[in-house]
């Protein structure tokens, strides 16, 4: 990066008493049938020149679109009511889109949510970047190709040159992500506006690229305007913290100071209900650390509770549920003519999970774990190997004993939106198990429905209700109720709480909990979160390639984990070693 | 992408075998003696029928028919009508005429089509937007014939502008009128396709990140809004490419063009094996052409869709 570059892209040199960017009173509203629902309601905040600054929420707290508001892409029919925008001293709420033109890209990077979705499919990396560099004037003709290359090289692409013509599919989650933060760099914006930047990806992976982000960023002196609904990410990544609840910023200033002492209620919560290596397992909490308890006050954990998880733990502690041993399963994966290539998804995995415990299989995506869920759940065939199910094999089940295991043995997928019919209300959804294992008449399943809509804790009047009505939250109860219809043995719960923010995450494992200690449910948890393990399971399997590499009971792996590859994967969450204040 | 051409059009052997047999079966089951039917009333002498059955073959079994006709077909023989014209006389003359009828036809709905689309997708919900979509669907619901009629009506009859009808060379000149009746139908469609596709790629996430990252709008919608929308645009495109070649029966009789379509028509009422087979053929041929040309179109659009193998 020569110096040239940088001062052509300079409009006018930063006063460094003036902030660069100033939000005085944003107010934004979306139009709908029903008027203008507002969304951000009065927001302030201030960024320094070469600061980072994080605003955390929740989903529906009205941060994304306040990042959105500031570069003027706001979606649908959102806009900006009231307040000013002051980049530099300008007000960037009064700019015509022309004058916006000239703001995005070159003053204001932005580095989107979603890297699958952000690329578009039909134009090659290079093509993607270069066009960034030649809009913004960066360069032109073959010098804006060498500075693509260069681009894409300092965004962590090493071979950067022999995948200009590759497309996007053919990229990684992480190796895309990096593409769309080298195109929010390219410019060598004075604010690079990064929201939820690393959401989508591993833990490992997410490490990675925000160390490089954050690299990259200080030797540039950009200043970094974060958006991310984890306060452990924004802690360790920012100075300064904006917390917003409901459109408005409940509480701010600088990060550590807001976890060590939060003042706003919400902040109180929001910070007790980061899941960290220093939360214990909820129900273990019986024995110890009475205060975790209260954390998720969302749920009663009275003393009842405490008694039957007692007389639980005695029961299991005999009887192996679930016993996988030596599964393998061999993918073929066809390339040339009749030629395959074979993938060992699964190598020889085995495990047990005692009745009315929490097994977690932990792993980065690629690592098999939800393969070992399809093959436990009898959704495709083990290449070799036993799975025992209640002492008899269940590899070779057919027909009626099928769906008799089925229905002891039930799913719960991640994601709380494609897992649902959008055109079957809350109520049929739930009775469809029961209406396809034939179980009672109408008014019967109607009573079961009733029964458990009140396990999940949602209202009766909900059966009505559409998914699109329904918030993660509430979706994920959904399909939590909807697993349970069958009175099943075991949950097999793949990512289930994955997609959801902190808040909503701590009620499921709760209610999950809860659940577990009332039916006396055994679990198989498949996560990439070791943060959500520690709060549910009791033993813990990683996975890497394939293979279990470490097996333990959850408090040795989290405190003195034995694998390399274990440590790595603690050391990876974000906010891992902080202190909370609680 | 070579293999795969090669591939598919090995394919079409099959297809063509079986088509053209399919085919000639149906034509030699439609009841009726076409030969009779020659000499209408007034019956020929005895053995005239018998002498001309044999010269067509018509007293030998169906499949030895098939085969005798495949195996001229091959040596570029495609037997002659009844009326003793070689069939690929017909053929030299009516095929010319469909290919530039719907090749016209084409052009006018891919250009017209596309725009109107793009422009109706970008203003959704304004007035543009609206009359676009009540102008299509009356296209869509009023049949071809009507709309034929009214077009010749006003701009032929009323207007002077063009022929009434079109005369045996068919210069473009003249197709222009029944090209526009032809691409009508398919105009509508794909001013709907086009525009709902534009409108559900305006929302996708890479056009705001497109946006953000300094592009302006014109190149933002040109480059990055129309491409993904044409996937489907051109699917459509492709199929309907190979109903226009087939010929269009109700235009080519409003204004009397000596097309495919009256041709087929034509020799399927007088039982015409060879004749109706050869075309078929032809036309399955240019069908399966045409769905190659979109699937390869279609990965040349969408780098997802590969054909390695």
């Amino acid at each position: 990066m020569s110096q040239t570059v940088i001062e052509s892209i300079g409009e006018s040199a930063v006063v460094s008493t003036e902030p660069l960017l100033q939000i005085r009173d944003l107010e934004v509203g979306f139009q709908t049938q029903h008027g203008l629902v507002p969304a951000v309601r009065g927001v302030s905040l201030t960024l320094n020149a070469g600061q980072t600054l994080a605003i955390v929420g929740e989903s529906g707290s009205g941060k994304t679109t306040t990042a959105q508001a500031i570069i003027k892409l706001l979606a649908g029919t959102g806009k900006i009511t009231a307040g000013q925008i002051l980049f530099e001293g300008r007000d960037l709420a009064g700019l015509s889109d022309k004058q916006m033109q000239d703001v995005r890209g070159r003053l204001i990077g932005y580095v989107p949510q979603d890297p699958m979705s952000n690329l578009n499919p039909v134009w090659n990396i290079g093509f993607q970047v270069e066009e960034a560099i030649r809009a913004n004037n960066v360069a032109q003709g073959k010098a804006a190709r060498q500075r693509t290359i260069q681009v894409l090289q300092e965004a962590g692409l090493s071979d950067a040159e022999d995948r200009l013509k590759q497309f996007p599919h053919q990229f990684s989650g992480g190796m895309r992500q990096r593409v769309l933060i080298g195109i929010g760099l390219s410019a060598r914006p004075k604010l690079l506006i990064a929201d939820e930047p690393t959401s989508a990806l591993d833990v490992t992976v997410q490490r990675q690229i925000l160390d490089h982000l954050g690299t990259l960023t200080r030797d540039y002196g950009t200043s970094v305007l974060f958006i991310t609904h984890d306060l452990g990410l924004a802690a360790e990544r920012a100075e300064q913290l904006v917390v917003m609840y409901k459109g408005k910023v409940v509480e701010s200033g600088p990060s550590l100071e807001i976890l060590a002492n939060p003042q706003h209620p919400y902040t109180q919560r929001l910070v007790a209900a980061a899941p960290s290596l220093a939360s214990r397992r909820i129900q273990s909490a019986k024995s110890q650390d009475a205060d975790d308890v209260e954390i998720f006050s969302g749920g009663s954990l009275d003393t009842t509770l405490v008694a039957r998880a007692a007389e639980r733990e005695q029961a299991a502690a005999t009887q192996d549920l679930i016993k996988v041993q030596n599964i393998s399963k061999m993918y073929r994966i066809r390339t040339k003519g009749l030629r395959y290539n074979e993938l060992l998804a699964v190598n020889d995995v085995s495990f047990a999970i005692k009745k009315g415990t929490t097994t977690a299989l932990v792993g980065e995506s690629g690592s098999g774990k939800s393969t070992v869920a399809k093959l436990i759940l009898q959704l495709e065939s083990i290449t070799s190997g036993q799975i025992e199910f209640d002492g008899q094999d269940v590899a070779g089940l057919k027909g009626a004993a099928l769906l008799k295991f089925r229905r002891r043995v039930q799913p719960v997928f991640q994601d709380p939106y494609g897992s649902l019919d959008p055109q079957y209300n809350v109520g049929n959804t739930i009775a469809e198990p029961l209406l396809a294992h034939k179980i009672g008449n109408a008014a019967e399943r109607q009573a079961r429905v009733r029964e458990l809509l009140d396990q999940v804790s949602l209202p009766w009047a909900t059966r009505y209700r559409y998914p699109s009505e329904l918030s993660g939250g509430q979706r994920q109860r959904i399909a939590v109720a909807r697993a349970l219809a069958l009175k099943p043995d075991v949950l097999v719960l793949d990512e289930a709480v994955s997609a959801l923010d902190v808040l909503v995450q701590g009620q499921i494992l709760n209610l999950l909990t809860e659940l577990q200690t009332e039916l006396g449910l055994t679990y198989l948890f498949i996560t990439h979160d070791l943060a959500v393990v520690r709060l549910v399971a009791d033993n813990v399997c990683v996975m890497q390639k394939g293979k279990i590499v470490e097996t333990a009971s959850t408090d040795e792996v989290f405190d003195s984990p034995r694998e390399a590859y274990t440590q790595e994967l603690l050391a990876a969450i974000p906010g891992g070693n902080f202190q909370f204040g609680r | 992408m070579i293999w795969y051409t090669g591939k598919r059009l090995l394919q079409m052997i099959p297809v063509f075998f079986g088509a053209t047999l399919l085919i000639y079966f149906m034509v030699f089951s439609l009841p009726g003696d076409p030969i009779a039917a020659l000499y209408g009333d007034r019956p020929p002498a005895p053995g005239v029928i018998e002498q001309i059955r044999a010269q067509y073959n018509l007293d030998k079994p169906f499949i030895v028919q098939y085969f005798i006709y495949i195996g001229n077909f091959f040596q570029g023989d495609l037997g002659t009508t009844y009326s003793g014209r070689p069939v690929s006389d017909v053929m030299a003359k009516a095929f010319p005429i469909t290919a530039r009828l719907a090749l016209l036809a084409l052009a006018i709905e891919a250009i017209f089509g596309i725009l109107v689309g793009l422009v109706a997708g970008l203003r959704k919900g304004k007035l543009f937007d609206t009359s676009a979509l009540v102008v299509s669907l009356l296209l869509i619901s009023v049949p071809t014939f009507v709309i034929g009629f009214v077009l010749q009506y006003v701009f032929a009859v009323k207007l002077g502008w063009a022929r009434t009808t079109v005369s045996s060379e068919a210069p473009l000149s003249e197709l222009l009128l029944p090209a526009l009746v032809l691409a009508s139908v398919s105009f509508a469609y794909i001013v709907r396709l086009t525009r709902a596709s534009v409108s559900d790629n305006l929302s996708a996430d890479f056009v705001r990140t497109a946006t953000a990252k300094g592009l302006s709008r014109r190149r933002v919608v040109g480059v990055h809004v129309l491409r993904n929308s044409l996937v489907p645009v051109v699917t459509f495109l492709g199929v309907d490419l190979g109903s226009l070649m087939v010929g269009a029966i109700v235009t080519e009789g409003i204004f009397n063009i000596n097309g495919v379509g009256g041709t087929v028509y034509k020799a399927i009422k007088l039982g015409e094996g060879p004749t109706v087979v050869s075309f078929i053929a032809v036309m399955v041929v240019i069908f399966v052409l045409a769905n190659l040309l979109v699937d390869l179109l279609y990965a040349a659009l969408d780098p997802r869709i590969r054909y390695a193998k």
